[in-house]
C-alpha cells in the first residue's frame, strides 16, 4: 500500500493537469495567423528595430495585420521584401538601398587634441568632458561606441575616426542612435559624394582645430554645375536629389572633406 | 499577524535574499541581468509565479500529501509537476485575457517553470511550517527579493560594460566576481532581526 497511494496520487495529478491544460488551451486558445510565423522566418532575425517595431516578431505581426508594408526591413533588403510580399500576396514596393556615413574626416593626423583623455572608453562618456578630447567639438570622439553598437561588424575605427564598410552595412540605424555627436547619417547608397564634416564654426576656428574640416569657403557651391550644394553655418551640404555625381565639388575642395564613396559595392 | 507578515517580507528581501543569501535562482540572475528592461520583465514574471506557486503548493500539501503522510518525500516531485503545470496554465490564460501583460512577461514565463527559486520557496514554506497567508506572503516577498537582486545586478553589469576589464576576466569571470561582491554586501544585513 505504501507504494500504491503515492503512485496513484502522482499519476492522477499528472492526468488531471494534462487534461486541464489541454482543455484550457482549447478553451482559451488564441488563433494565431499562420502567416506571422512565415513572415517571421523570411526576416533576417537581427532584431535591430530599424523598421520601427520592437523586433522581427513585432514587425512580422504588423505586416500580417496589414499595418506595415513589406519593404520596411533594411537588413533583409529587396530579397526579403519580395519574399514577404509573396507570402502576403501584395506588391513589395520599391526599396532604396541606404548606408550609414560618418560625417567626419578628422583623423589623428588631421584633427588636434585638446587634452589626454583617460576615462571610460565610451563616446558618450568622453563627450561629457568638454565635448571629448579632440580639438573639434563637432567631430568623431573616436571611442567606437558606434562600432560596438553595430550588430553586423560594419564599422571599424581608423586613426580615431569611425569608418563604415558599405558592403556590410544594412542601414539598421543602430550606429546613428549610438553616436552622441550625431555624426552618422543614413544616406542613399548611390549618393557618391558626402561632405565629411559636421563643424558649424567659422572657417578660421575650424582651421585651428582640424585640417580636414569644412571651412565654408563656397568653392564647391560655385563649382557645382547644378546648384546642388548649399552652405549654411559655414558648412556645405549636398542635395542628393539635384546632384549629378560629376565630382567637380570634390576637385575644388581645399580641405578635401568632400569624399567619394563607391556605390558599386554590393552585399 | 500583520507584524509577523511585515517581518517575513523585510527579512526575505534583505536578510535572507533568495538570490544573494540563499543562492537560489542563480541561472536567470546571471542570464537576464544584462539589461535593466529585460531584468524587469523577468522579475515581474518571477514575482507572479512565486506568489501563485506558494499558495497552490501549500493547498496541495495540506489537503493531499499530509492526510496520507506523504509530505516527507513526495513534496519535491509533486511541486515540480504542479509548478510546471501552473505556469503553463497561467501562460495560456494570460495570453487570452491579458495580452499586454503577456507581451511584457511572455518569453520569461516558460523560463521559470524549472527555476529553483520557485521550487525553493515552495519547499521552504513547508520547512518553516507557514500557514496559507504566511506562505503566500513569503512567496511574494521571495519574488521581490529576486527583483531587487536582479535590478541591482543589472545596474552593476551595465556599468561593467563601460569598464576597461583585462581580457582574462572579461565576460563571465568578472560577472561572477561582481555577483560575489554584491552578495557579500547583502551579508551586512545579517542579524537585522533575531
Amino acid at each position: 500500500m505504501n507504494i500504491i497511494i503515492p503512485t496513484l496520487i502522482m499519476s492522477a495529478l499528472g492526468i488531471v493537469f494534462g487534461i486541464g491544460l489541454a482543455v484550457a488551451s482549447k478553451a482559451f486558445g488564441v488563433e494565431a495567423d499562420g502567416r506571422i510565423a512565415l513572415v517571421r522566418e523570411a526576416l533576417p532575425g537581427a532584431n535591430c528595430a530599424a523598421c520601427g517595431y520592437t523586433g522581427c516578431d513585432g514587425y512580422a505581426e504588423a505586416v500580417v495585420s496589414g499595418e506595415a508594408k513589406p519593404n520596411k526591413c533594411s537588413v533583409g533588403g529587396p530579397d526579403c521584401a519580395a519574399r514577404i510580399a509573396a507570402i502576403m500576396g501584395v506588391e513589395a514596393g520599391a526599396m532604396e538601398r541606404m548606408v550609414a556615413r560618418v560625417r567626419c574626416a578628422g583623423t589623428a593626423g588631421a584633427c588636434k587634441t585638446k587634452y589626454d583623455y583617460q576615462g571610460i572608453e565610451d563616446c558618450a562618456a568622453a563627450k561629457l568632458m568638454h565635448d571629448g578630447p579632440s580639438a573639434c567639438s563637432y567631430g568623431c570622439a573616436g571611442f567606437g561606441s558606434c562600432a560596438k553598437a553595430c550588430n553586423f561588424g560594419a564599422i571599424y575605427m581608423e586613426d580615431g575616426v569611425a569608418r563604415v564598410i558599405a558592403s556590410k552595412c544594412t542601414a539598421c540605424g543602430m550606429c546613428v542612435a549610438a553616436c552622441p555627436k550625431r555624426l552618422i547619417a543614413l544616406e542613399p547608397a548611390d549618393a557618391n559624394f558626402t561632405v565629411c564634416c559636421a563643424n558649424r564654426d567659422k572657417g578660421m576656428y575650424v582651421r585651428r582645430s582640424c585640417t580636414a574640416g569644412c571651412i565654408g569657403c563656397m568653392r564647391c557651391a560655385k563649382a557645382c554645375l547644378v546648384q546642388a550644394i548649399t552652405v549654411t553655418d559655414s558648412l556645405a551640404s549636398i542635395d542628393m536629389g539635384k546632384c549629378r555625381r560629376c565630382g567637380e565639388c570634390m576637385k575644388v575642395c581645399p580641405q578635401k572633406c568632400i569624399r567619394y564613396f563607391d556605390c558599386a559595392l554590393t552585399r | 499577524m500583520v507584524r509577523d507578515l511585515f517581518i517575513i517580507v523585510l527579512s526575505t528581501i534583505l536578510v535572507n535574499n533568495f538570490v544573494l543569501s540563499r543562492f537560489l535562482g542563480i541561472c536567470p540572475f546571471l542570464g537576464v541581468s544584462k539589461k535593466l528592461d529585460t531584468a524587469l520583465g523577468m522579475s515581474g514574471a518571477v514575482v507572479f509565479v512565486m506568489t501563485a506557486a506558494s499558495a497552490v503548493t501549500w493547498l496541495l500539501n495540506r489537503f493531499l500529501l499530509v492526510p496520507y503522510g506523504l509530505d516527507a518525500y513526495l513534496q519535491t516531485l509533486l511541486f515540480i509537476l504542479v509548478i510546471a503545470a501552473l505556469v503553463q496554465f497561467i501562460e495560456i490564460v494570460m495570453k487570452k485575457f491579458m495580452p499586454p501583460l503577456y507581451n511584457a512577461l511572455g518569453i520569461y514565463l516558460p523560463l521559470i517553470t524549472t527555476n529553483c527559486a520557485v521550487l525553493g520557496v515552495a519547499l521552504l514554506n513547508m520547512d518553516y511550517q507557514y500557514d496559507l497567508a504566511r506562505s503566500t506572503v513569503f512567496g511574494f516577498a521571495g519574488g521581490l527579493s529576486f527583483t531587487l537582486a536582479l535590478i541591482l545586478f543589472a545596474g552593476v553589469r551595465e556599468r561593467l560594460e563601460l569598464c576597461d576589464i583585462p581580457d582574462c576576466l572579461n565576460g563571465l569571470p568578472i560577472t561572477l566576481i561582481s555577483a560575489g561582491l554584491v552578495s557579500l554586501s547583502f551579508f551586512g544585513f545579517q542579524g537585522l532581526f533575531n
